[in-house]
């Protein structure tokens, strides 16, 4: 195991060296002539109003949220894949154990496959996935939050 | 476990990036010498003979030229993003097989033998497996795919630092798009693999490679799945249909906007050694990796062999690469509301009814073309589906249209009439 992590550090490390050593070659050769026009923001030539760092739209949170729910189940999904993809390589070759292993983890894995499911479907319904939402579409707050 | 030599492994990384720079930078000029073709033109054919020499010429003008800041930046972030974007595009690199792969063994088998016959067997089968060649950086790691997705994810810090730290509108809402884009495509991406391990069970990518050569290629028997990791590879990597983080007609360059010189080299680096890594990764996963219907067993000598291989590879992976610059040319760009939609409304929900259809196959035990039936039906039934019961055409106006009364002469504009 030692020698897996001591070769992927070093890759790390070639990477992040090789990437430094041409970020310092460039700032020996390249030229330097700061100017106040050269500090503007650009945007077009128009003087920028105001700074970029303000409040977006909460609709990319939400999306956020989505991808941290859905990503965590994906990760459950791997390590349950391997068992059960080896579980039955396993019956195929003739282990009746294994068999009966694998309907165990297919069906455990079910359930798990239902919560998902039932929390997309509301998500959906709830209109979660919908980018444009126009207000005239929108149904009262009672009918979407369930009271 | 494998043998681990300094001067080897530097040999072969430093050999890996002299390799992977160059061809990033023939992949700007064949992407340039596409559209050139693709439009009727001549593209870049003044530096070199047919432009060749292009590459170098770009190469040394991201050195040479200065690099302004501008003064509102948040300096830190803003110089740390295009190195990180660069550095995580590289080190995927390290575990993605480029050449002819051993599968690592298996453990021993415990019951009934004597400790020392197992610790032998043991140090055995992983003495050979050490001595072994094999064409990636890093073999036998036994999480090559989540490797491959957990710093696939990273990608998005570059986007997202380098967008939010410019202090530009434009870097803002590139970036936002960037993220929300890439985000979201990460969950098809990742069940679209998951149909994949069932199969092989387990997640080294020689592993998977061993068991296509023994079974046939995947994308045979999930053809749905291969469909859906390319469609989300390309939304990772940014690429048209899915480059709306710099869609230049509205953002200018989108979070590339303030980058010049080296940095902004950087990014597009890292973009284009990302497109050159899932491109492998296609081809491992869904198409074989080095495997020719036996033909790469046809060369006996070791060395020939192995270069036979790495050429099968580097073929399929070409073509994988091709199709990105020739996709860029055939489907126009999406809206964004189209492409989270397509994400969240098409992507996900049939790459979940195939990881179940997969998961049916394996559990009774049913032949693969079954799944590859499945796969077919799958897709046609969504476009089936869509055709039927879909509210036509996307770009339909959502909202009731009221047409207003022209204004009458004289009054001033941006003011409403109730």
């Amino acid at each position: 195991m030692t020698a897996l992590v001591a070769t992927v550090a070093v890759f790390m490390s070639v990477g992040l060296l090789f990437v430094l050593a041409n970020l310092l070659l460039g700032k020996l050769v390249r030229p330097n002539r700061p100017s106040v026009e050269k500090g503007e923001i650009y945007e077009c030539g128009e003087k920028p109003v105001g700074t970029a760092w303000i409040q977006f739209d909460l609709r990319f949170y939400v999306v956020a949220l989505l991808f941290v729910l859905f990503d965590v189940e994906i990760a459950f999904f791997f390590p349950w894949a391997v068992v059960f993809g080896e579980a039955t390589q396993a019956a195929d070759a003739g282990h009746p154990a294994a068999r009966s292993f694998a309907a165990f983890t297919f069906v455990e894995f079910l359930i798990f496959f239902g919560i998902l499911l039932v929390g997309f479907a509301y998500l959906w319904r709830r209109g979660d996935l919908e980018w444009v939402r126009s207000m005239s579409n929108e149904r009262p707050p009672s009918a979407t939050r369930g009271g | 476990m494998i043998a681990f030599d300094w001067l080897t492994l530097l040999i072969v990384i430093a050999g890996v990036i002299a390799v992977v720079m160059p061809t990033v930078g023939y992949l700007t000029l064949a992407e340039r010498k596409v559209s050139a073709w693709v439009q009727d033109r001549l593209g870049p054919n003044r530096v070199g003979p047919f432009g060749l020499l292009q590459p170098l010429a770009d190469g040394g003008k991201f050195f040479l030229k200065e690099a302004p800041i501008p003064r509102h930046v948040d300096k830190i972030f803003f110089l740390l993003a295009p190195a990180v974007s660069m550095a995580i595009a590289l080190v995927a690199l390290a575990v993605v097989p480029w050449g002819g792969t051993q599968p690592p063994p298996d453990p021993v088998a415990t019951q009934g033998v004597e400790p020392a016959a197992v610790v032998q067997q043991y140090a055995d089968t992983q003495g050979g497996y050490a001595k072994s060649f094999n064409g990636v950086i890093v073999p036998g790691l036994d999480v090559g795919v989540l490797v491959v997705f957990a710093l696939g994810s990273l990608a998005v810090y570059g986007v997202i630092l380098g967008g939010w730290s410019s202090d530009n509108k434009y870097s803002l809402l590139g970036s936002l798009r960037s993220s929300a884009q890439i985000i979201s495509y990460e969950i098809p991406l990742g069940m679209s693999v998951v149909g994949v391990l069932l199969f092989s069970g387990t997640l080294n990518l020689e592993g998977i490679i061993q068991w296509q050569k023994q079974h046939g290629w995947f994308v045979l028997f999930q053809p749905l799945a291969f469909l859906l990791f390319m469609v989300s590879v390309y939304a990772e990597c940014n690429r048209l249909p899915f480059d709306l983080p710099e869609a230049e007609q509205e953002l200018v360059g989108g979070y590339l906007t303030e980058y010049g010189s080296l940095n902004f080299g950087m990014f597009m680096l890292g973009e284009y050694t990302h497109m050159i890594t899932t491109s492998l990764l296609m081809t491992v996963v869904f198409w074989g990796g080095w495997s020719l219907f036996g033909l790469e067993d046809r060369v006996t000598d070791p060395i020939w062999g192995a270069v036979v291989k790495c050429l099968i590879l580097v073929t399929k992976t070409g073509f994988f690469l091709f199709l990105y610059l020739l996709v860029r040319w055939t489907i126009p760009r999406f809206r964004f509301d189209q492409l989270m939609g397509l994400a969240w409304k098409v992507m996900i929900p049939l790459s979940l009814l195939h990881l179940l259809a997969v998961m049916l196959v394996r559990q009774y035990s049913l032949s693969n073309w079954v799944l590859t039936a499945i796969s077919v039906g799958l897709f046609l039934a969504a476009g089936v589906y869509a055709v039927a019961f879909g509210t036509g055409p996307n770009n339909a106006p959502r909202r009731r249209v009221i047409s207003s009364p022209s204004p009458p002469v004289g009054e001033g504009l941006g003011v409403r009439g109730s």
